[in-house]
């Protein structure tokens, strides 16, 4: 099982790279996404696989019984899930504002903060 | 069981991350309404100085501090753990922070505040104090991200064209960093079962050396993105000249320090061992970040875009820390992280009143500038040999510990020859200063001693300068002026400075009292 989730984590981390390897902003995008998933799969996975009971402790005990599955990774999956949402969101909003006033979304084609063929060094002094 | 409650005391350790989150929470409710949101943030910031220095006070008297969220004692619960790096680092964050407010109340566009303009600059200060101070390296990533969040908004809240061209460049690359730290810190839980900087510093000398560097690798590049270390630094020039001076200043003083500050922490406190084995690496990026940052700068006509690169050349100052494990190597670093904060936002705030008057962003436009305001040449050429570190300015003094350490690390007196790489960062080290000299004094040159721009104009009167308003003249070059103050007379008690940076690096190095602060045993 650990084994098939890894192998899943690389393809996730792959694709996304590969797609933010392009000069698309949306693409790049969705590189970031699909990253941020193979990087939640990870965390997983990485938390140990364990197919025991759900970790929760009866009111009678102040420790669990038995075996129970690892809370923590998920907890951190979580607040990742939700960080990475939010910058998400953010970015594509910047997406489709830089596709507006720029209209470009192409990178290459976004030269106004740093414009194509800039000035030479200064020669005086 | 543990059933007594946290101490009072302990309190002030979560007050720096507390108060601005309050503080930026009531000013979002409060935007609509008729309030001074300037004089609230600056309230609030005013609070979180006094708890930061009474934190301080403490650390530099009884050695680190911790807290643990809900007394869930370490590994189990979240720590916040101060040291003298931690503490003295929030504390001159809060410092600038509270200038930069004084100084937007003269350029604030109409408006600002209704945007938001105060609750985000509050809530990146949130994430920088909690950066700086929390204990727990998933914590760390979480601030991270209220840091990032905050700043996109400031980038973008102008609205101009410009400004989003550099927050696409921006967001990018830093959302690629957090989540390749992310991916570092599901490895190291993986391995090591926490993420308790304490703990975590108790346990993974016993865990397996290759897996442990391939996770600092990892940490190295997230990190060197976040600080904008050589090789992946691009973003740093396209954005930082795009936003408004005051929150250019804002990042360029706070953000890339606490990445270098996160480098610090996981190199030399954390993983020691793994640092050791990617010492190559790291001195390559120092020397490189040194050398090509003023280079980049003296080719650039940009006024803020030059700045940025020289800015990048001292990011390599601090790395240098890095790759130099010794008391003095990595108090010179820590210094530097401190005298950088100070310095790169004097230098951004008064290029924004340098554009204000000129009405140019290119220094090749600007000239005549000395007989409009002597009081701003003399500013930009003091904080010039500030950055380049000239004698008995503060920039001097990091400089001089780590040439101190480099020499050490270099040995020219031991009989096998001396050690290139140290070697390489004394050259780097002393060529960054000659470097950053160079491109300061053409950038005075040219925007201040030069009658008018440049060409066949340049003996010229520019005409086109306009005057100060009031706002400026008062409020504006006077937050930049008692910056300018506070870091020469800081230089000028070089002692203390050396007392505390040795403390901080003594503790980064060997981290027992760190780890005796969270109440774990110094092995398992």
């Amino acid at each position: 099982m650990d084994a098939v989730l890894a192998a899943l984590t690389g393809a996730f981390l792959t694709v996304g790279i590969y797609l933010m390897l392009s000069r698309s902003l949306i693409r790049m995008l969705l590189g970031m996404t699909v990253l941020g998933n193979g990087v939640n799969l990870l965390i997983l996975t990485a938390g140990r696989l364990t197919r025991e009971a759900a970790p929760i402790i009866g009111s009678d005990q102040s420790v669990p019984g038995g075996l129970i599955a690892n809370p923590l990774p998920q907890a951190l999956i979580l607040t990742a899930i939700v960080i990475g949402f939010a910058m998400f969101s953010f970015l594509l909003v910047l997406a489709y504002r830089a596709y507006q006033a720029l209209d470009a979304d192409n990178t290459d084609a976004m030269r106004v903060a740093e414009p194509e063929g800039g000035p030479h060094p200064p020669l005086s002094y | 069981m543990i059933t007594d409650p946290t101490p009072i005391a302990d309190y002030l350790l979560i007050l720096p991350v507390v108060l601005p989150l309050i503080g930026a929470a009531l000013l979002l409710l409060l935007r609509d309404r008729r309030v001074p949101h300037a004089l609230i943030a600056m309230v609030v910031v005013l609070g979180m100085l006094v708890s930061e220095y009474l934190l301080l006070g403490r650390v530099l008297e009884a050695g680190p501090v911790s807290m643990t969220m809900g007394r869930w004692l370490p590994p189990f619960g979240i720590s916040f753990t101060a040291d003298v790096a931690g503490a003295g680092f929030a504390l001159t964050a809060a410092f600038v922070t509270l200038l930069l407010l004084v100084y937007s109340l003269a350029g604030q566009r109409r408006g600002a505040a209704h945007e938001g303009a105060h609750a985000l600059t509050l809530l990146l200060l949130a994430g920088v104090s909690g950066s700086f101070l929390t204990g727990d390296l998933f914590n760390l990533y979480v601030w991270f991200e209220v840091m990032l969040i905050a700043s996109f908004g400031l980038l973008v809240l102008d609205g101009r064209n410009t400004a989003v061209d550099g927050a696409v460049k921006y967001g990018f690359p830093n959302f690629l960093a957090t989540t390749l730290f992310l991916v570092a810190l599901g490895l190291l839980y993986g391995l090591l079962g926490t993420l308790n900087m304490a703990d975590i510093i108790r346990v993974a000398p016993s865990a397996d050396p290759v897996a442990m560097t391939a996770i600092a690798a990892l940490l190295l590049l997230a990190f060197g993105m976040k600080s904008a270390a050589f090789p992946v630094n691009g973003w740093l020039a396209a954005s930082y000249h795009t936003p408004p001076a005051h929150v250019a200043a804002l990042m360029a003083g706070l953000l890339t320090k606490v990445g270098v500050y996160a480098l610090f922490r996981t190199m030399l406190a954390l993983l020691p061992q793994s640092r050791d084995l990617l010492d190559p690496v790291i001195t390559t990026i120092a020397v490189l970040t040194l050398v090509l940052g003023p280079l980049s700068a003296i080719a650039e006509t940009n006024l803020r875009r030059a700045l940025g690169f020289i800015l990048i050349g001292g990011i390599g100052a601090a790395l240098a820390g890095i790759s130099l494990p010794s008391v003095a190597g990595v108090a010179g670093g820590g210094l530097y992280i401190f005298h950088a904060m100070l310095t790169m936002s004097a230098l951004y705030l008064i290029a924004g009143l340098i554009e204000a008057v000129t009405g140019e962003i290119d220094s090749r436009k600007m000239g005549g500038l000395y007989g409009a305001s002597s009081g701003l040449s003399i500013l930009f050429f003091v904080m010039m040999l500030a950055a380049a570190g000239v004698p008995p300015l503060l920039g001097f003094w990091p400089k001089l510990l780590l040439l101190q350490a480099a020499f050490g690390r270099a040995g020219f007196a031991v009989p096998a020859g001396p050690d290139l790489w140290g070697v390489a960062l004394i050259v780097a080290l002393l060529l960054n200063a000659v470097l950053t000299l160079i491109a300061g004094t053409r950038l005075w040159a040219h925007i201040f001693w030069r009658q008018g721009s440049i060409g066949r104009t340049s003996e010229q009167h520019n005409t086109r300068l306009r005057r100060f308003t009031t706002g400026e003249r008062t409020v504006a070059l006077g937050a930049t002026a008692v910056l300018a103050a506070a870091i020469i007379v800081v230089g000028l008690v070089p002692k203390t400075l050396f007392d505390a940076s040795e403390v901080l690096a003594r503790d980064m190095l060997d981290p027992a009292r760190y780890v005796a602060a969270t109440g774990l045993e110094a092995t398992r």
